[in-house]
């Protein structure tokens, strides 16, 4: 369990950063916090040319925020977006989903961008920024572009960053007053990846549901109030064509399964707190 | 926590240390036709690539407690046998580089059914793993003691149980360390090992390296990141790491990583079991009839089969029954060889016989705390000769039965599980009644012998358990014992027991318990196992102390001029008892028996050091009637739990958890409630979490610990626990083993509360949200349509394939239904023709391969390819050779094909179709159908659990929108294959796969 040779670059600044990896292209690949990618260089299942190490980029450890969105910058760990103070005011499905990232040692070097690089099918980030339709600001030596949520994460573990890019920032964006949110997931320990996670956002109109742990990447589904017999038939016919992946834990079956009774259970959440308004 | 510890890895290491990194096998049960390893051996920094042959050699099999023809080596000889078997050992200047040149040997495999259940391996049908043995079944024996077949006979009822018991291990935070080296002038091996014992094991590991006892000096460390048993793996690596170090001759070392760990050290032993009880009316226990079939994996190691043995005596637990009948069979399968894990052999019993007694009062209509009390051996009858064999040497099991209920506390689970269920909740109760063994008889491995076998080899029996007590000139003294503490706090222990003899105080004591077998005493029982601790090695200390204490009294006693009975060891003087100013401090004692041996009493002795080697006298070897008092001691356990499921999930959650045990006196009242805290949160994770798991084909698919599960201080609530110590009128010190207790109580006793909560039977572990939905659901009874699972992903009813492509493809997978299997369609704008020869023409074929590097046709049909595999930033490369078999020419072809890389093996078969469809403009096209089965085995089947399946299918997919780019007449310009990957594909091809809502 020791990785292959590899050079390491811990650049100061993003232009060192960008010229890297405009040069090394796919022999490169980006490091953050390392808790995802460590282990794949330690079993030898990713064996890059170059790690470019940025947790150190001042340039990229930042939170900003404004009526739209909060922006965050790539060195920032998980750990720092938590203990940010206007998270539960701004963000408040990303405060609730955040405690259920990996444990407080994980989230102290993992980062916020680095979950979305690594494009795991079960993560809570991703299914954020799929839910709330986020954008990810990405960043190469000739320009910067943007992209959104779905157009972002393709597949399993797999996301549209090319090889001379890097995630420079992730915007989450800012639900008005009137937003409810909610989320819950099924994992066998704390801090695991979840058989199935499932967060809401609604408001008094609409209801967006967002899965994952069931296919390769988040899904969300777009429902309007109804009564809730109603929105369980709908839900249940949304995602009986999802294809959920068997492993040793749990068939995708079970997993799909899971899926309409804990959107109820949001739903009933979010129904209380727009009636408690 | 200041990192002070010296554990093995920490210790100095020589100079010219190499280090070492095994090859190993990612075939469950393969030939191993050849290993070329000149490229590997080639490599800058590797000193050496040394395989089984080379070992063998110069060194010897394993040898083992059955007589069968089934050899064992440190490295595979001529098969492989589990997945993770060593086949090469890479002797390197670091370990990076040694891992390097484990990717530059080449392993010519030609894989072999694997035999994955033990149900499988005791029929004639199995793969034999061992042709010199004949058989998968390395040892069978029947016993009966009493009359049960009369008691059957006549029973009012007779209750069965079938249970399958999983494989699961305790798991150490340091895993296995060794550091050997070979001095050629001695023909001397001097190895320092993190093993545990049993020194039995000094016997095989010295004779594997071909070498008497005394030219193996094995030393252990002074701190041990953990064990529970499980240390005892590292004993073939001594081996291993030995011979290599003598065919290198520089010194070695090899760390185990994680990986190696968890797929190729050890694991409990995995058992079936059938059990049935006969009842009377009352509920009166009257016989029992075990049925007992024991998984230890790939190769019988020793002290294999010992999990099924160390229970013989107590195969009645807690329960006066005289009338048992044991039928046992060991099998080997092609998983990682078994061996010592904390409760040895006693969640495999507990869990058949607590769910029976749980069965039976539902059978009988009598309360499940009831039909235990009813059956409990009774106080008056202590000591308690069990059916087979053990002297229950204390308790009251009916007052510690009732001292855990209170007066309180079991009524108010009751009525917290009243309010729970009238909320609709689901909530369960559950009990277990345990007798924990302790110090194990060095003879109870010998009752799989005959009587007569026994007769020819000559009696096994005792414990003899080590201590040395050793005082210096100054007075000062230092504890030691031949027992290697792995964190339970032994030193803590041994320093109170003397420093109580010696009247000093116990942090003047130094107690050192890192071991040389070259240099201190030691005997075959010594280690640190079976609970033997507190039970008979701290009473060896204690007898070396009071022997010391007599020495020097007898020096005092002639200076003080008072007779030694009536002498007094206080605060570091002894001291006449009536005449407490008369007195001499122990220091100038000492010094007088140091510095004056010719003044002292010759009662006194020479010398003060006093090494106390002692045995039970009455761990006696097994009798003619097979009656084997397996254990010294006999600790008991009453548990109860409220247990809460989620309708939804299946999620349990441990509510309350209440132990009760009687160990004796308690040596250090907090160190034994850290003991029962381990074993209770390793006792939950057997219960909910964790299960080693084998696929099919034998490979495994529990690689790290995301998918092996312990559980973690989040998961862990927090338990009461109770003593009603009664001590042991056979031990020194009056203690009994409690270490091991939860591990065999808390499995089952949270499975009673499962199955209570459900109202249904529960014959298998861990209870994990899937499982527990199962049986909900089987509970159910289908009744409830919209939560019924469906049998595997994608066979909703929009994506059934046409009949004709559902007969299974002919692979282990596909008929086991596990591997992973898939389905999807796509349509291509061209016609099935120009489809069909695309998939038929070797040109094209490379062409539309992903990451294809080289490829060549073998023959019509059958292919050959390296390719650059993955998904995501995970790629490998692999040679693959696949056959093309057309079904229906021009309509369907069957595809078959196998993949070999760094990071594992696959094979699958693949059956396409296409069928004519009409394009939206009017041209012709083709609806491509596909279904495929594949396993994998090797690193990435260990390592990557959750997500293969989206990856295989992932993957697939790829070759699949590769095919119809290919094919398609009118395709843009080809790029690079991850262009054609990118964006456009994805628009241009609707795949069920991608489809959204």
């Amino acid at each position: 369990m020791k990785p292959a040779r590899f050079d390491y670059a811990c650049p100061d600044t993003l232009d060192e950063a960008l010229a890297l990896l405009a040069e090394e292209g796919p022999a490169a690949r980006v490091m953050a916090g390392g808790q995802s990618l460590a282990a794949m260089l330690n079993m030898r299942l990713v064996e890059p040319r170059v790690v470019l190490d940025i947790s150190r980029l001042h340039e990229l450890a930042y939170i900003t925020a404004n009526d739209l969105y909060v922006e965050v910058g790539a060195a920032v760990t998980q750990r720092e977006l938590l203990a940010w103070p206007a998270l539960a005011d701004k963000l408040p499905l990303i405060a609730q989903m955040l405690p259920h990232v990996g444990h407080t040692q994980t989230r102290a070097r993992g980062t916020v961008c680095g979950s979305l690089a690594h494009a795991d099918p079960s993560s809570e980030l991703p299914l954020a920024l799929a839910l709330l339709n986020g954008e990810v600001v990405l960043q190469s030596r000739t320009g910067i572009r943007t992209l959104a949520a779905r157009a972002f994460h393709t597949g399993l573990m797999t996301t549209a960053v090319e090889p001379f890019e890097l995630i420079r920032a992730v915007r989450f964006p800012v639900l008005g007053d009137a937003a409810v949110t909610a989320f819950t997931e099924v994992s066998q320990r704390h801090g695991d990846f979840a058989l199935t996670a499932v967060a809401l956002t609604g408001d008094r109109r609409r209801i967006r549901i967002g899965v994952a742990g069931v296919e390769d990447r988040p899904k969300v589904l777009d429902l309007l109030w109804r009564d809730d017999a109603s929105l369980q038939d709908e839900i249940q016919a949304k995602v009986s064509t999802m294809h959920g992946s068997d492993d040793i834990h749990a068939s995708g079956a079970y997993r799909r399964d899971l899926v309409p009774h804990l959107a109820m259970r949001l739903i009933e959440e979010a129904r209380d707190a727009l009636s408690a308004r | 926590m200041r990192g002070l510890g010296q554990y093995a890895d920490d210790l100095a290491v020589p100079r010219a240390l190499t280090h070492a990194a095994f090859l190993r096998s990612p075939h469950a049960h393969a030939e191993l036709r050849s290993v070329d390893a000149t490229a590997a051996a080639a490599h800058p920094g590797i000193i050496a690539v040394l395989t089984g042959p080379e070992l063998a050699a110069i060194g010897k099999p394993f040898i083992t407690g059955v007589k069968t023809d089934a050899p064992h080596y440190p490295l595979a000889i001529d098969r492989v046998r589990y997945m993770g078997e060593p086949v090469a050992v890479v002797i390197a200047t670091s370990r990076y580089v040694a891992e390097d040149a484990l990717e530059l040997i080449e392993v010519d495999y030609a894989p072999l059914p694997a035999v994955v259940t033990p149900g499988h391996a005791a029929t004639d049908q199995s793969v034999v793993l061992h042709p010199g043995a004949g058989s998968n079944v390395l040892h069978e024996r029947q016993f009966r003691y009493g009359d049960p077949e009369a008691e059957f006979a006549a029973a009012a009822h007779v209750v069965t149980v079938d249970t399958v018991y999983p494989r699961n291990a305790c798991t150490p935070i340091e895993c296995n360390v060794v550091q050997a080296s070979f001095h050629p002038g001695e023909q001397l091996y001097d190895v320092v090992a993190n093993f545990q014992g049993p020194y039995t094991l000094h016997t095989v590991m010295a004779r594997s390296l071909g070498v008497p006892g005394n030219r193996l000096r094995l030393r252990t460390p002074p701190d041990s990141g953990g064990s529970f048993g499980v240390k005892q793996s590292v004993f073939p690596y001594v081996v291993a790491i030995g011979l290599a170090a003598r065919l290198v001759g520089q010194p070695v070392k090899w760390v185990e990583d994680r990986l190696e760990h968890l797929s190729a050290a050890t694991s409990a032993t995995n058992r079936v079991t059938k059990l049935r009880g006969a009842f009377d009316v009352h509920g009166t226990l009257l016989a029992l009839d075990y049925d007992q079939l024991e998984d230890c994996g790939a190769y019988l190691r020793a002290p294999e089969p010992a999990t099924l043995y160390r229970m013989h005596g107590n195969m009645t637990g807690a329960y006066a029954v005289q009338n048992l009948a044991i039928h046992n069979r060991v099998v080997v399968t092609n998983k990682t060889p078994t061996g010592l894990n904390r409760g040895f052999g006693g969640p495999q019993v507990y869990f058949p016989l607590e769910r029976l007694m749980d069965k039976a009062a539902a059978t009988l209509g009598v309360d499940r705390v009831e039909i235990r009390r009813r059956n409990l051996v009774p106080a008056d009858a202590m000591p308690y000769r069990t059916a087979s064999g053990a002297l229950l040497d204390s308790g009251d099991y009916a007052h510690s039965l009732e001292c855990a209920l209170g007066s309180e506390r079991h009524a108010s689970l009751l009525e917290r599980q009243r309010e729970r269920r009238a909320a609709g909740r689901l909530y369960g109760i559950g009990y277990a009644a345990v007798v924990e063994p302790s110090v194990s008889n060095m003879g109870y491995i010998t009752t799989l012998m005959t009587p007569a076998e026994r007769e020819r080899a000559g009696p096994k029996n005792g414990a003899l358990a080590t201590a040395t007590v050793n005082v210096d000139p100054a007075g000062s003294v230092t504890v030691h014992a031949a027992s290697i503490p792995q964190g339970q706090g032994h030193k803590t222990v041994l320093a109170q027991v003397v420093a109580d003899v010696l009247g000093i105080g116990p942090h003047d004591i130094v107690v050192l318990m890192d071991h040389d077998t070259g240099k201190d005493p030691w005997s075959i029982a010594s280690g640190n196992y079976s609970s033997r601790f507190a039970a008979v090695v701290a009473g060896a200390a204690h007898r070396a102390a009071l022997t010391i204490r007599a020495r020097i009294a007898a020096i005092a006693a002639a200076d003080l001029n008072v007779p030694p009975v009536e002498l007094e060891f206080r605060d570091g003087f002894i001291s006449s008892r009536h005449n407490p100013d008369n007195r001499v401090p122990l220091a100038r004692t000492a010094a007088k028996a140091h510095w004056s041996p010719l003044a002292i009493p010759a009662a006194a002795g020479a010398g003060l050091r006093e090494t106390a080697t002692w045995t039970m006298p009455e761990l006696t070897e097994p009798d003619a009637q097979d009656r084997v008092n397996s254990s010294g001691a006999h600790g008991f356990i009453f548990d109860l739990c409220g247990v809460e499921i989620d309708a939804v999930t299946g999620q349990a959650k441990v509510d309350r958890y209440i132990t009760m045990h009687d160990a004796g006196t308690l040596l250090n009242p907090q160190l034994a409630d850290g003991q029962v805290r381990g074993a209770f949160a390793q006792g939950l994770g057997a219960a909910l979490l964790e299960s080693f798991e084998y696929q099919a084909d034998g490979s495994f698919a529990s690689g790290t610990l995301a998918d092996y599960l312990p559980p973690t201080a989040c998961e862990v609530p927090d338990l009461e626990i109770l003593h009603d110590p009664h001590p042991s009128p056979l031990t020194p010190l009056g203690a009994k083993g409690l270490g091991e207790g939860n591990c065999m109580s808390t499995p089952v006793c949270i499975a009673n509360a499962v199955a209570d909560a459900l109202q249904t039977s529960v014959d298998t572990l861990p209870l994990n949200p899937a499982r527990v939905h199962a049986l909900m659901q089987a509970e159910r009874g289908g009744a409830d349509d919209d939560a019924t699972p469906t049998a595997a992903p994608g066979s909703t009813p929009e994506d059934q394939l046409p009949a004709a492509l559902h007969p299974a493809p002919e692979t282990a997978a596909a008929d086991d239904g596990h591997g992973m299997t898939g389905e999807g369609s796509t349509t291509i704008r061209a016609a099935p023709d120009a489809v069909w020869s695309c998939l038929n023409n070797p040109g094209q074929l490379r062409a539309l391969l992903p990451g294809c590097k080289a490829f060549e046709q073998s023959s019509d049909g059958e292919y050959r390819a390296e390719l650059s595999l993955g998904v995501g930033p995970v790629r490998g490369l692999f040679d693959c050779r696949f056959r093309f078999t057309p079904v229906v020419a021009g309509a369907q072809l069957r595809i078959d094909g196998g993949a070999t890389g760094a990071l594992g093996a696959s094979s699958g078969t693949a059956i396409i179709r296409l069928d004519d469809v009409l394009q939206p403009d009017g041209a012709s096209g083709t609806r491509l159908d596909y279904r495929y089965s594949v396993t994998l085995t090797g690193k990435v089947a260990a390592v990557g659990g959750r997500l293969l399946d989206g990856a295989s299918r992932t993957l697939i997919g790829q070759m699949i929108k590769a095919l119809a780019s290919a094919a398609e007449p009118e395709r843009e310009e080809r790029g690079t294959w991850a262009s054609r990957l990118g964006a456009g594909l994805r628009s241009r091809w609707s795949d069920s796969g991608d489809s959204e809502s």
